[in-house]
């Protein structure tokens, strides 16, 4: 199963306000009820967009100078509670194709870049520098490269940092550990032998 | 240096380390419930994978099911949808299934404990953020997506980083009517929705040692809460007592070979932890939510912070949006504040321990009038048990609805919802914007006995002012 080598990603990008960015609110449940992840495009922080009767809250992902952003600007603990691979699939299909953020719940994270979507941290003064230059200039160009591990722009580079683990794991094209993990059988089955299995034996 | 469990469970799962330099980890027990699976047995079919270990993977429909009637086809034909997907996926790879006919059947956090599933010294995951609760038992449980779900089926291994070990120490004793809940939201409340980053939360110290299994479960479940991916409490007397005899623990002589294994995963008393932090048990008050995040929480007679007094900018513009969502003041006290819905139930709070401390406050109370009460078993088995004890007898004479087993009022999946802005005394585990259903509603988190108090009341009260707890 080969796989693409994500090593940058360019474009422009779109802040997303908040800290404890939760995955109801990224998809609510509601959007949940699906056996595939098909439909899941656009629904991206719907009730954060949209109020009930389908009108615009205004949000910057709806603004039309954000249009076609691939780079979301996030804030603190981005992605907490529900584990729902929703909502970053969600927000794959939805066209965004990378995360900046100061910090990143533990379970999104994974499944994130399981899903090729990399997701990086960089402090909330260099955020801040991003989306003020974002707000100037909605334009800017935006280039995340994962060898340098510096999100710039023309105007400016700024750090971004991501354990080297699943760093790796994207630029090398194994994001998707199903690949690695199906080539030692031996050693799962030794181990399986030998750990208890419940049973009503 | 001694070992923690976290380490000493990690080592004997591992199967080796990934050339990107994450640990290939063995899983003992798979949960998989409606919401989550599907997708993942799709994507095992396009790999043309086989399931590799079905009998380490066990499934149930919690999430989507209404707890009104059950009575198939279900009303909502994708909720039935995703409960046909979920049998024909188990059958086709001859994995169980405990559904509504079961006898068994239940919220995947209420059945694996109860049916002794869970046992220590497992690596357990679930496609759900809330398999944290079974680290209760002494195991290492976390939630995980569905492309993890997709690996466990295929590999029964996951790639995965270690976790730092938070050691959280409470000490003391707990005062009465301070229950496991209002721990759990203290100690959110003291390291913060983001505090546990990086960490899985140790739980240890004298009130917990003190603590019963059904409260345990619920300190663990909202690990998750606090940013931690899973917490743990080392199996103990209390851990063994609760697991003898369920169905699926070890039997006979296979018992006794069992605990002493389990005994050796507890940490070491020199454990080397990344971090401690300790709590005075006696601190604790009755503890609420007022805002859209869990560490948002006052003690029942404590007033909503302020926004000027936050110590950064972030924590005021947070309490800001907070306040402004759940059409609150700062300085404002909640007791007193009308509620307009009572949820008992969910995976945290939704176990026999949980019914059997109500049920006795209940007596001689009614619910308040143009109040909504649900109660809802986490389980057969507990509805089973709360039936056969009178428990839900003396709910149903107090004027609530007495619900079959499901995830209700907890996330919206199902026909249980908030309707506009109404205010939820909830036993759930979350209080984010529209979580339970509509885009408005508002989620004030509490323990059982706080709800049932606010259920007689009508309103945000102190359990041991309305039931007299001393």
């Amino acid at each position: 199963m080969p796989l693409n080598k994500i090593t940058s990603i360019h474009g422009k990008a779109v802040p997303v306000p908040g800290a404890d960015m939760d995955t109801d609110r990224i998809i609510p449940a509601r959007f949940l009820k699906c056996v595939t992840f098909d439909e899941l495009a656009g629904t991206m922080f719907y009730d954060e967009r949209f109020n009930a009767d389908g009108s615009s809250k205004g949000h910057p992902i709806d603004a039309p100078q954000h249009a076609g952003a691939s780079i979301i600007l996030g804030g603190e603990n981005f992605g907490c509670g529900s584990s729902r691979e929703h909502a970053p699939q969600a927000i794959k299909r939805s066209g965004i194709n990378a995360i900046v953020a100061e910090s990143f719940a533990e379970i999104f994270f994974g499944n994130s870049t399981g899903i090729g979507l990399p997701c990086v941290c960089a402090t909330h003064a260099a955020l801040q520098t991003a989306k003020n230059i974002t707000a100037d200039a909605p334009d800017t160009q935006w280039h995340l490269d994962l060898e340098s591990m510096t999100l710039s722009c023309p105007m400016v580079t700024l750090p971004v940092s991501m354990p080297a683990e699943p760093r790796e794991a994207l630029m090398q094209g194994r994001w998707d550990a199903v690949v690695e993990l199906l080539n030692a059988p031996e050693q799962v089955e030794a181990l399986a032998a030998k750990l208890p299995c419940p049973s009503t034996k | 240096m001694g070992k923690t469990l976290y380490k000493k469970v990690w080592d004997a799962h591992t199967v080796g380390t990934l050339p990107d330099g994450r640990t290939q980890l063995f899983i003992a027990t798979h949960f998989v419930h409606e919401v989550t699976s599907p997708q993942a047995f799709a994507m095992l079919r396009d790999l043309n994978l086989p399931v590799l270990h079905p009998e380490r993977t066990f499934a149930t429909v919690d999430h989507i099911i209404p707890t009104d009637n059950q009575a198939e086809p279900l009303a909502d034909p994708r909720a039935q949808t995703m409960l046909n997907a979920l049998r024909e996926n188990t059958a086709a790879n001859g994995i169980r299934m405990f559904d509504l006919p079961s006898g068994y059947q239940g919220i995947v956090h209420s059945i694996g404990p109860e049916l002794g599933i869970t046992q220590p010294g497992m690596t357990i995951v679930c496609g759900d953020s809330h398999t944290a609760t079974h680290g209760a038992m002494g195991s290492i449980a976390m939630g995980i997506g569905t492309t993890q779900v997709r690996d466990v089926l295929a590999t029964q291994t996951l790639a995965m980083l270690p976790l730092k070990v938070r050691n959280v120490r409470v000490e003391g004793t707990l005062r009465p009517g301070v229950t496991a809940k209002d721990v759990a939201l203290y100690i959110i409340g003291k390291l913060g929705a983001d505090g546990g980053l990086g960490y899985a939360y140790e739980f240890g110290g004298s009130a917990i040692d003190n603590m019963d299994m059904d409260g345990r479960l619920t300190l663990c479940n909202l690990a998750i809460e606090g940013a931690a991916r899973c917490g743990y409490v080392n199996p103990d007397e209390t851990t063994f007592d609760y697991l003898r005899n369920r169905p699926y623990a070890p039997k006979g002589a296979a018992w006794d070979e069992a605990v002493a294994r389990w005994k050796s995963f507890a940490s070491d008393a020199d454990a080397e932890y990344d971090d401690v932090v300790t709590f005075s048990a006696e601190d604790i008050e009755p503890t609420v939510t007022w805002g859209i995040s869990p560490d948002m929480s006052i003690g029942i007679n404590g007033c909503i912070p302020h926004p000027e007094d936050a110590t950064d900018n972030e924590t005021r513009k947070a309490r800001i949006t907070a306040l402004e969502y759940m059409k609150l003041r700062p300085g404002q006290p909640l007791k007193g504040l009308p509620v307009n819905v009572v949820f008992i139930g969910s995976c945290t709070n939704g176990r026999i321990s949980d019914f059997r401390a109500v049920a006795p406050l209940l007596r001689g109370h009614k619910v308040a009038a143009g109040v909504k009460a649900l109660a809802v078993p986490g389980s057969q088995e507990t509805a089973r048990q709360c039936e056969e004890e009178g428990i839900a007898d003396v709910f149903r004479q107090a004027g609530f609805e007495w619900r079959l087993p499901g995830c209700s009022m907890c996330l919206a999946m199902n026909p249980d919802k908030l309707q506009g802005d109404q205010i939820c005394a909830s036993t759930s585990n979350r209080n984010f914007k529209g979580r339970q259903g509509s885009p408005t509603g508002r989620t004030l988190l509490m323990s059982p006995l706080m709800a049932a108090a606010a259920a007689v009341t009508g309103t945000v009260a102190d359990p041991r002012e309305v039931f007299e707890i001393r």
